[in-house]
């Protein structure tokens, strides 16, 4: 058997250290010099906080996603990923973190530091204050306490399933039987129905709250697809990496082009919901509706087109063939852009609500603040992957997987 | 005129049939055909049948669809009788582009499924009224079979590989005569 025991090298350790300080240095920046070019009353350093939540929330989605894909595997019952699975559960853990800074946002919000939800200016909701807004009025019952109640709940009951899963695998090395993965069977499927809800409702709670005034039923999927894809991009792009290294020779090409026709599959789930909400309110065109559209068509065009064709059309060419899905070093750099295209999902997600018109392009605090925590995100996942072997045992599809071909 | 013998090598699981296959082929055996109730993954390169052009004609049909729907929505909506719905521009095709797109999607999708589905028949000869191919109706049960013609000296060698790769059955069904190329 091959080595199963994961050491980080020290270079990769010493770049995630590397990109970890140029983020810090990117975020420190981004206050000093982050001011509205024009007086306005509702920026207060936006921009600097914006990215900040960007990459939070970015980060923290992947992570949720792939703890959603271990329990699709789980409740499926199905065999072909289980050669990956400890991968999985690697970028699963990060779970912690990402809640962590989403946690620390939205307290920091509450308090009034930062004015990325706009809901959460005190007197939005009484008519003798100057904040007061009739519409964020209307539905103030469903933001306030119960808000905060279902973003306890949501990060609790993800942690909770996602902690159990991971503890039964490890608990699942030491056995001969597969009790173990049982329980992660019938935890997973519960895991399942919990996040047919939250995925949606946390997505409409934590982002489409920011554009208070507007909402689409369509965006908990919208936003879902966006991180199934780079969850499984993030699982590609190590199984590669960790192969290169010369461990997990056990994942074969096979398991390896599956992964890649989920990358290729979700990209076309992202891009049906992406086209469904906006052709739907382009059509319909009704303004309380459009005003999504509008202020992104208006500040945000070549972003916007951007994330359209980096995120369809790409993929829709370059990966159509078996060919280009068993071609490790073409998924990953397929991988590589169509992961920043969904960044840049999520920045047309947040921006438009919070920049606003203050937005001038692409700058160093984007990147800089992205490659902050992508160091962390690497680090993090580096040292999960090392706490642990490489391979389960035990599992009942074990087998199944090693043999794995189509 | 070279005679043939006709031989079924009969296996109950995929997993030894594949090692024969593998085994046939390394000495040099042609395998005619192998017969199995379900699709056996990763079959294709080890009994040499050649990659499929499947996915070629599938991208030919889609593009056809694709066209067929935007040539006939560009001339109903926007050159025939340019209709306004919902106050969308109708004067060029692209400036209501939005409202298209699923309808040409659906076409592609629709002509690119029944074209493959229907070249597959075809090719096959899956037609109604098709006289069944399968020279042991096990196979369409829980049997396995490699299909092998060949001159004397390989049917033994290959009834030897079946044998050691643990064909459950190996029968000889007679002999053709086949015209010299």
């Amino acid at each position: 058997m091959s080595n199963l025991n994961f050491t980080i090298p020290a270079k990769a350790k010493m770049f995630t250290y590397i990109l970890m300080a140029v983020g810090l240095i990117s975020i420190i920046a981004a206050f000093l010099t982050d001011a509205p070019h024009e007086p306005d009353a509702h920026y207060h350093q936006n921009r600097a906080w914006a990215n900040i939540f960007v990459n939070s929330f970015f980060f923290m989605s992947i992570a949720l996603a792939a703890a959603f894909f271990l329990g699709l595997q789980y409740a499926a019952e199905a065999g072909w990923a289980t050669t990956v699975k400890r991968i999985t559960e690697a970028v699963a853990w990060y779970l912690p973190y990402g809640l962590s800074f989403m946690l620390l946002l939205f307290i920091l919000g509450q308090a009034g530091v930062h004015h990325i939800y706009s809901w959460m200016t005190p007197g939005i909701a009484d008519v003798a204050s100057p904040n007061y807004d009739a519409v964020v009025a209307g539905k103030i019952g469903y933001f306030g306490w119960f808000w905060w109640v279902r973003t306890l709940l949501y990060m609790v009951g993800w942690l909770y399933f996602t902690n159990k899963l991971r503890k039964n695998s490890i608990a699942a090395d030491a056995v001969s039987d597969d009790t173990h993965h049982w329980k992660n069977v019938k935890l997973s499927a519960w895991f399942m129905v919990l996040f047919a809800v939250t995925s949606s409702t946390s997505a409409w709670d934590w982002l489409m709250s920011i554009d208070v005034h507007w909402f689409s039923t369509l965006y908990g999927w919208y936003m879902f697809a966006g991180m199934w894809v780079s969850a499984i991009i993030t699982i590609i792009m190590l199984v590669v990496w960790l192969k290169k290294l010369g461990y997990m020779e056990f994942v074969t090409e096979s398991t390896i082009h599956d992964l890649g026709k989920w990358m290729f599959a979700i990209s076309f789930l992202w891009t049906y919901l992406y086209f469904s909400q906006f052709m739907l309110i382009w059509y319909s065109d009704i303004p309380e509706e459009v005003i999504y559209y509008k202020a992104r068509w208006d500040h945000y065009k070549p972003l916007m087109w951007t994330v359209l064709l980096v995120n369809f059309a790409f993929p829709m060419i370059l990966l159509m063939s078996r060919d280009s899905k068993r071609n490790f070093w073409f998924l990953t750099i397929v991988g590589t852009i169509i992961f920043v295209g969904h960044w840049l999902d999520v920045i047309m997600m947040v921006m438009p609500g919070t920049v606003g018109h203050h937005w001038n392009g692409l700058s160093w605090m984007e990147f800089g603040t992205f490659l902050g925590f992508l160091g962390l995100f690497i680090n993090v996942l580096l040292r999960n992957l090392a706490s642990r072997p490489l391979m389960v045992k035990n599992h009942p599809y074990l087998d199944e997987s090693v043999h794995h071909t189509t | 005129m070279a005679t043939k013998q006709v031989i079924h090598g009969i296996y109950d699981d995929e997993v030894p049939l594949l090692e024969g296959c593998k085994k046939l082929r390394d000495a040099g055996i042609r395998i005619k055909e192998v017969f199995s109730p379900f699709p056996i993954h990763g079959i294709d390169p080890i009994i040499g049948v050649p990659r499929t052009r499947i996915a070629i004609t599938a991208f030919l049909y889609g593009l056809t669809g694709c066209s067929l729907a935007t040539w006939m929505m560009w001339y109903m909506m926007v050159s025939d009788w340019p209709t306004d719905i919902g106050g969308k521009p109708s004067f060029e095709y692209y400036m209501a582009m939005p409202a298209f797109i699923p309808i040409t999607f659906e076409s592609t999708v629709f002509c690119a499924a029944h074209g493959m589905a229907l070249t597959y028949l075809l090719r096959c000869w899956l037609v109604p009224g098709a006289k069944a191919k399968n020279p042991d109706p096990r196979t369409t049960d829980d049997k396995f079979m490699i299909y092998l013609e060949l001159n004397d000296e390989q049917a033994t060698a290959a009834e030897g590989i079946l044998r050691t790769t643990g064909a459950s059955e190996v029968n000889h069904k007679g002999i053709i005569t086949e015209k010299e190329h």
